[in-house]
């Protein structure tokens, strides 16, 4: 197979990063889509060196969902259609803040939710007929079970794991493949603020089952596998013992 | 005063951090930026909002260095392991330049499918750049190609005063100069540019030799170097349990890349010591055990063809194999000896040690050669270099470490800072008669434990 185009959604996250590194060396082109051109800059630089047959970077906020079908368009003319896509970017918020100031809270739910489902349903729009299209796209654990400790962040993963689940439904028999990919604690800027334990993986395990997922064609990974024991039991505990975890 | 503070724990986290070593947590405010431009604001920021009495900065790699050339209690430590990006590799001409926290275990996953290796490397994979450049690390084929500064083209710094440097050999040269070898205390060293040694395959031939004796090492050590390139790499094994007649017995162990065989990279550890060993475990039984099995090991002797992975990187296939040392962490010794004292000196620290009932799991002893970079503070000169090992059981082992380094010094020779925990400023500056042209370049807002030891400077 000829090298791929890859679009990275959020290009600057550590796990996209990882992930873009990853697939540098079959000779892939990427277009890398983040908010600041400082950071775009040495990351495809990177890509370049470890073998990427291109690299070229574009700045948006990815969360303004007036613009997508404009930038799809835009980029699609600069760069021609991707084979790949990786929706990597994200916030966790600030759980606290959302329950008293709900213009946080909405904006959490934008970013995490209602912008990537659009930018799916963006994507699949401009699809050209037979034309295969893999989208990975970054959900997390914390969607799994409404927890009280990060329930609005929590609620725009669920949705976004039932979204994708639905897309694929409705994309079954064609070329189209949907992965959703459900990291534990990963060791990323975005987790800075907590105390890291033996229970953060590192960017590149993630990256490394992104695309080992890509490559079975699975519909959901959880990274790294042992989350997926860890929500089994979190979401089959009855409700008189949830309510009383503090987590 | 008390607002600074509080800015200073904004910026950072207070975390316990150790060195290889694992003697003993100490207190930094830890900074772990993603980018240069934020790992040189951090610099430039903390500077002016600590002018006066704030905590000094200090970076920080990957922590294998065993001593505290990389601690700095109390004060801020910026973590560069992210800052791992590469910026240009051009892998027709093998030169490659990188952000200083790369590790050369990722930069050896880049370059070796296309052909190339490093010019010089440590006993582990797991050191970053910045690390290799600030201990001007040696490896095993020190004799030929030098210390790893040799191969630096060039290197940027970024200084606290807010100047961003580009260092040479023609650029800047007494900065390069102060900075290769200069343990971090020049400023940080933002990016790497390096020239890197070709290879057809990732295989190397090593031939594994019997020495008898102290006088069988230098024999064939010495042999070994006339033949030239023949064997580039080279390094002996000593058990420094045997004492009289058998003082410095071993295995000589040489190597060459071959040809054939592919460019296949290595893979990650299989193991990961997960819990700290109870103290017991590395006990005078063991270590006889261990240097036993070692020595007598089926298949020692002899030609064979393997990976450059267990050549070059053997402790690597056990993930934070220090931790076998037990809580209390361990101690090492690395040496090195002018050659015309090093034989009988090399003799006598091992008779000290095996008198001393301490020795060492891994002790390790090759000769250098004379290829000298440009490094004020650079550890390696033409002699012989000896390794030891030993668990921390307090002042017994202080002691005996101690009662080594006057061994050296008296021969002329000095102690690695790397792995250093014991070296009294005396020492330091017998050793080092450079230091005050390195404390001149000093960047004043960057200081490690390791210095404040040596030079006797206030926190
Ligand atoms: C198993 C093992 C085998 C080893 N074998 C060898 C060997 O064969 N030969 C040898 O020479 N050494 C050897 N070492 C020692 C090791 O190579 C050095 O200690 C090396 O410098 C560690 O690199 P690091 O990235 O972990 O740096 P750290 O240990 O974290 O820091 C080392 C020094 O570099 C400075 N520093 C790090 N990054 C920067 C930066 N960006 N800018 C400015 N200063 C910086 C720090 O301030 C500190 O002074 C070995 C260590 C281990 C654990
Ligand atoms: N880290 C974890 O433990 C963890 C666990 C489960 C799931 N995840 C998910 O993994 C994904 C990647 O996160 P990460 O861990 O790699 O964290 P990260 O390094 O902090 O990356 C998050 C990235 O998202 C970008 N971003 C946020 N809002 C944006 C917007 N409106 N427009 C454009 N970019 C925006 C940020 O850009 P700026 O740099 O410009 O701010 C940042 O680069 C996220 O979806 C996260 O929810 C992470």
């Amino acid at each position: 197979m000829s090298a791929k185009n890859i679009l990275v959604l959020g290009a600057v996250s550590a796990i996209a990063q990882a992930y873009a590194r990853q697939r540098a060396p079959s000779g892939a082109r990427f277009l890398l889509v983040g908010r600041d051109a400082a950071r775009l800059a040495p990351i495809a630089s990177d890509l370049v060196a470890r073998g990427a047959a291109g690299a070229d970077t574009a700045v948006a906020d990815l969360a303004e969902t007036d613009a997508i079908e404009t930038r799809l368009a835009e980029w699609r003319q600069n760069f021609g259609a991707p084979d790949e896509v990786l929706i990597a970017y994200g916030a966790l918020g600030d759980q606290a803040e959302s329950e008293k100031n709900l213009d946080i809270a909405r904006k959490a739910i934008e970013v995490g939710f209602t912008s990537v489902a659009m930018w799916v349903l963006a994507l699949l729009k401009a699809r050209a007929p037979d034309a295969p299209l893999t989208l990975a796209v970054i959900g997390s654990v914390a969607g799994d079970r409404g927890r009280a400790s990060n329930f609005v962040y929590g609620a725009a993963k669920g949705g976004l794991d039932r979204f994708l689940e639905g897309v694929t439904h409705a994309n079954a028999g064609t070329p189209v493949h949907v992965v959703t990919v459900k990291p534990g604690f990963v060791d990323t800027p975005m987790t800075d603020g907590l105390p890291k334990g033996p229970l953060f993986a590192s960017p590149d395990r993630v990256a490394a089952d992104i695309v080992s997922a890509i490559e079975k064609r699975r519909r959901v990974v959880y990274t790294p596998w042992f989350w997926f024991v860890i929500m089994t039991i979190i979401r089959h505990l009855p409700w008189f013992v949830f309510r009383r975890m503090k987590i | 005063m008390t607002t600074q503070a509080s800015k200073l724990s904004e910026v950072s986290k207070l975390s316990d951090v150790s060195s290889w070593g694992r003697r003993g947590r100490v207190p930094h405010h830890v900074l772990r930026p993603s980018f240069l431009d934020d790992a040189t604001a951090a610099v430039a920021d903390a500077t002016a909002a600590l002018e006066g009495d704030g905590p000094p900065l200090l970076a920080f790699g990957l922590g294998r260095s065993y001593g505290d050339v990389c601690l700095n209690a109390n004060g801020r430590l910026l973590v560069t392991d992210r800052l791992d990006r590469l910026q240009h590799f051009d892998a027709s001409a093998g030169v490659v330049r990188a952000e200083a926290g790369l590790s050369l275990d990722h930069l050896l996953r880049v370059i070796v499918p296309r052909g190339w290796f490093l010019p010089v490397t440590p006993g582990t994979k797991f050191v970053t750049l910045g690390g290799a450049v600030a201990n001007d690390v040696h490896g095993k084929n020190h004799e030929h190609a030098g210390s790893f500064g040799v191969h630096v083209r060039r290197l940027g710094l970024f200084r606290s005063t807010g100047e961003t440097l580009t260092l040479s050999r023609e650029e800047n040269a007494e900065l390069f100069a102060a900075t290769v070898g200069g343990l971090g205390l020049t400023g940080l060293i933002t990016w790497v540019e390096l020239d890197l040694a070709p290879i057809k395959s990732s295989r190397l031939e090593t031939e594994t030799i019997d020495i008898p004796d102290l006088d069988g090492f230098f024999r064939i050590a010495e042999e070994t170097s006339r033949a030239g390139e023949a064997w580039p790499f080279t390094v002996a094994w000593v058990d420094c349990l045997a004492s009289g007649s058998g003082l410095g017995r071993g295995l000589f162990m040489r190597s060459r890349f071959v040809p054939e065989g592919g460019l296949a990279v290595h893979r990650d550890p299989k193991i990961t010591v997960p819990l700290d060993a109870p103290g017991f475990l590395l006990n005078g039984l063991t270590m006889r055990a261990f240097n036993g099995l070692y020595r007598n090991r089926p298949f020692a002797r002899g030609r064979k063809v393997q990976h450059y992975d267990p050549v070059f990187y053997p402790l690597d296939a056990i993930g934070g194999w220090n931790r076998l040392y037990g809580k209390r962490g361990f101690y090492q010794h690395q040496s090195v000896i002018p050659f015309p004292q090093a034989r009988d000196t090399v003799k006598r620290l091992l008779e000290t040690t095996a008198a001393a009932g301490q020795g060492s799991f891994l002790s390790v002893l090759k000769l250098m050669g004379d290829r000298a970079s440009s490094g004020l503070l650079s550890f390696p000169r033409a002699g012989a270099t000896l390794a030891l090992d030993f668990p921390d059981k307090g002042e017994a082992t202080r002691g005996l470490l101690l009662r080594l380094a006057e061994i050296v010094l008296e021969a002329g020779g000095r102690l690695y800072p790397a792995k250093d925990a014991v070296m009294t400023p005396e020492m330091f500056r017998a050793g080092y008669p450079d230091w005050q042209k390195v404390a001149a370049l000093r960047d004043p807002r960057i200081r490690s434990d390791f210095w404040r030891r040596v030079t006797g400077e206030p926190a």
